[in-house]
């Protein structure tokens, strides 16, 4: 009768999906990709022997896998040795408080070096949460602008001015701005951390503000004719007529900033010098070893897949949210 | 009419829409009372301005000189007491049958009815359309006949004091249009609601209207001519077939529509028509 739990809908998705799965069908779809992977693989390597620079011959496949196992070993290794260290630490307090059972004991955390995953994990939190500032903003206010014809003539050319601005441009004011009014005492998050996430934040701002207001604009005549008939209040119109029509278009916003939100928060990254793999990329190329090109091969695969999987897990959940399915298709 | 004040009243209602070097002027002089409980169809050829009548009714669109009083009160907006059945449905594509339904009635009744009362008003009013069968599915998942009836179930649930409906039944098969017909008789005559309907049939204008009011051609439309329908209630279809009664309604309908109301430029594919599309006015 009511509209159906999210749960269920999640779990009819699934079976719709799983349904749909037949071993033949999906040998014949991976044929291509797969395909495709290998001939790029195979002129990879071609090309790469006859490519010199100044750190040696580009690595091949190979090469790069090899340095992704290393990038994976350093991790293991860091995280044993912050292990050891909690351990050893636990150890000297139990000694200490067996002398004195009121002394004062605590526990320092480890601070070894950030390793390849930690970068990942950081960027995917910086970028995380500069998209969500981003859709905090872009959505109320792209709905309150849109519904308002004259104040959509009034932002219009503001928008259209600075959609195109890129993240280089920004980001000298954007850290100027963070570190005259960002100054707190000891702060829970670093200051690169504020700089980089409110880049992303204004760059990844406008394709979400700009569909928003086009599909709060494209609003049916006959469906404001409804809610007028029925007299709708303002929130209730909004909530549940506006935003539901605008929502396909929103998500096609979302989808372009979040995109967009991740090319750009790798350049913060790389000029700001905040923790990241846009910094992880910077480090080694000032590094100059002979494992470097490897390891920037590494960061620029493992840069695309995430962005990968970031565009379909915003798919998905477009899917999942928007009663238009038609609009949602790669 | 011998009512001291009348339920609802147009007053030489006129409309003009700015078009490009001008205005066009689609109404002019629209005087109509209606009483109350009193059906009343809309009839004229396409594009005459029927749906503007029924628009500024609805407080949709406002009248560019007179104006229309519901109860002696004048109509500036639109509001739930005159609900509107839409020429295309206008149903939200993303809440199922019984969400559309239920957005109105959750609206209306929000304090007069539990949560309960709402559940069970709203099944009652699909049920009457004959669509309790499909309270899930969505508009996509409809047929147009069904989407329609849709419509007019959400209308209906909203108790209005007048059902404005512009061609309810004119994406519906024969059948179903027939059934739905026999419902809102039954229903209008439970409920003694006023109907304005707009309508392109004549026959079902004439089975279900205590008034006609025919429109004449547009630009600057008025109404031509006002027809009584002094059939007996309740109405059955098959009986009327042979009643002379009946018959004279429709002639001189048809009359004034073909008549004295001939459009000036016949369409061109007109020749491939039918016959029996005969006593449909083009639409
Ligand atoms: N917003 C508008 N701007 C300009 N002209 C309009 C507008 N709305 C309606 N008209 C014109 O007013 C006239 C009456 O339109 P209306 O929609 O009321 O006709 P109708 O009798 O309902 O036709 P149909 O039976 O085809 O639905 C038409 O000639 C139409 O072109
Ligand atoms: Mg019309």
């Amino acid at each position: 009768m009511q509209q159906t739990a999210p749960v269920t809908r999640i779990t009819d998705f699934m079976k719709q999906r799983m349904a749909g799965f037949n071993p033949q069908g999906a040998i014949r779809a991976l044929t291509m990709p797969v395909l495709g992977v290998l001939v790029f693989l195979l002129l990879w390597q071609m090309a790469a022997q006859n490519v010199t620079t100044s750190l040696g011959s580009l690595p091949g496949p190979a090469g790069v896998w090899e340095q992704a196992g290393n990038l994976w070993e350093g991790h293991l290794e860091e995280q044993r040795r912050a292990a050891e260290f909690i351990e050893m630490q636990k150890e000297r307090n139990a000694q200490i408080l067996e002398r004195n059972p009121d002394a004062e004991v605590r526990i320092r955390p480890y601070s070894g070096k950030e390793t390849f995953i930690d970068q990942i994990l950081t960027s995917l939190g910086t970028v995380f949460s500069g998209f969500v500032l981003a859709s905090l903003v872009a959505i109320p206010l792209g709905i309150v602008v849109g519904l308002n014809r004259y104040l959509y003539e009034a932002v219009n050319p503001v928008i259209q001015v600075f959609k195109p601005v890129s993240p280089l441009a920004w980001l000298p004011i954007v850290t100027l701005v963070v570190s005259a009014t960002y100054t707190v005492e000891d702060p829970m998050v670093s200051r690169a951390f504020i700089t980089s996430m409110v880049t992303v934040s204004l760059c990844s701002l406008w394709p979400t503000l700009v569909n928003t207001i086009m599909g709060v604009n494209a609003v049916s005549q006959d469906l404001r004719n409804v809610s007028q008939v029925l007299r709708l209040g303002f929130f209730t119109h909004v909530w549940r007529v506006v935003l539901p029509s605008a929502i396909p278009m929103i998500f096609t916003g979302l989808r372009l900033s979040l995109g967009i939100a991740w090319m750009v928060l790798i350049a913060a990254e790389m000029l700001a010098q905040s923790p990241g793999l846009g910094k992880f990329v910077w480090d080694e190329f000032q590094n100059g070893s002979s494992e470097s090109l490897g390891r920037i091969m590494v960061a620029v695969i493992v840069i695309g897949l995430i962005g990968l999987v970031l565009d379909r897990g915003m798919l998905t959940l477009q899917r999942l949210l928007s009663w238009d399915r038609a609009s949602a298709t790669h | 009419m011998s009512h001291s004040r009348p339920h609802l009243e147009l007053s030489s209602v006129g409309m003009g829409f700015p078009v490009k070097g001008g205005t066009f002027t689609a109404l002019e002089d629209v005087n109509l009372r209606v009483n109350e409980g009193e059906f009343i169809s809309l009839i004229g050829h396409s594009g005459c301005g029927k749906s503007t009548v029924l628009n500024i009714i609805a407080g949709l669109m406002r009248a560019s000189r007179g104006g229309c009083l519901l109860d002696g009160r004048e109509v500036t907006e639109p509001g739930p007491e005159r609900a509107v059945v839409f020429q295309n449905h206008s149903l939200m594509p993303w809440l199922s049958a019984y969400g559309n339904v239920e957005l109105a009635v959750r609206q209306v009744f929000r304090r007069s009815m539990t949560r309960e009362q709402r559940r069970d008003w709203i099944i009652h009013n699909l049920e009457l359309v004959h669509m309790g069968h499909a309270l899930d599915k969505r508009p996509d998942e409809l047929s147009g006949g069904m989407r329609q009836r849709v419509g007019i179930a959400r209308a209906l649930a909203m108790q209005p004091k007048v059902l404005l409906m512009d061609e309810p039944f004119g994406a519906l098969d024969a059948l179903t249009r027939a059934h739905l017909q026999d419902s809102l008789m039954e229903i209008q005559r439970e409920l003694n609601s006023t109907v304005i309907m707009i309508t392109h049939d004549v026959d079902e204008a004439v089975l279900l209207s205590d008034r006609i009011v025919m429109m004449t051609n547009g630009p600057a439309a008025s109404i031509g001519e006002v027809l009584d329908v002094p059939l007996e209630r309740p109405r059955d279809r098959v009986a009327l077939a042979d009643c002379p009664e009946y018959n004279r309604c429709r002639q001189s309908v048809l009359s004034f529509l073909y008549e004295k109301q001939q459009k000036v430029t016949p369409m061109p594919q007109r020749t491939a028509r039918p016959a029996s599309d005969a006593d449909a006015v083009n639409a």
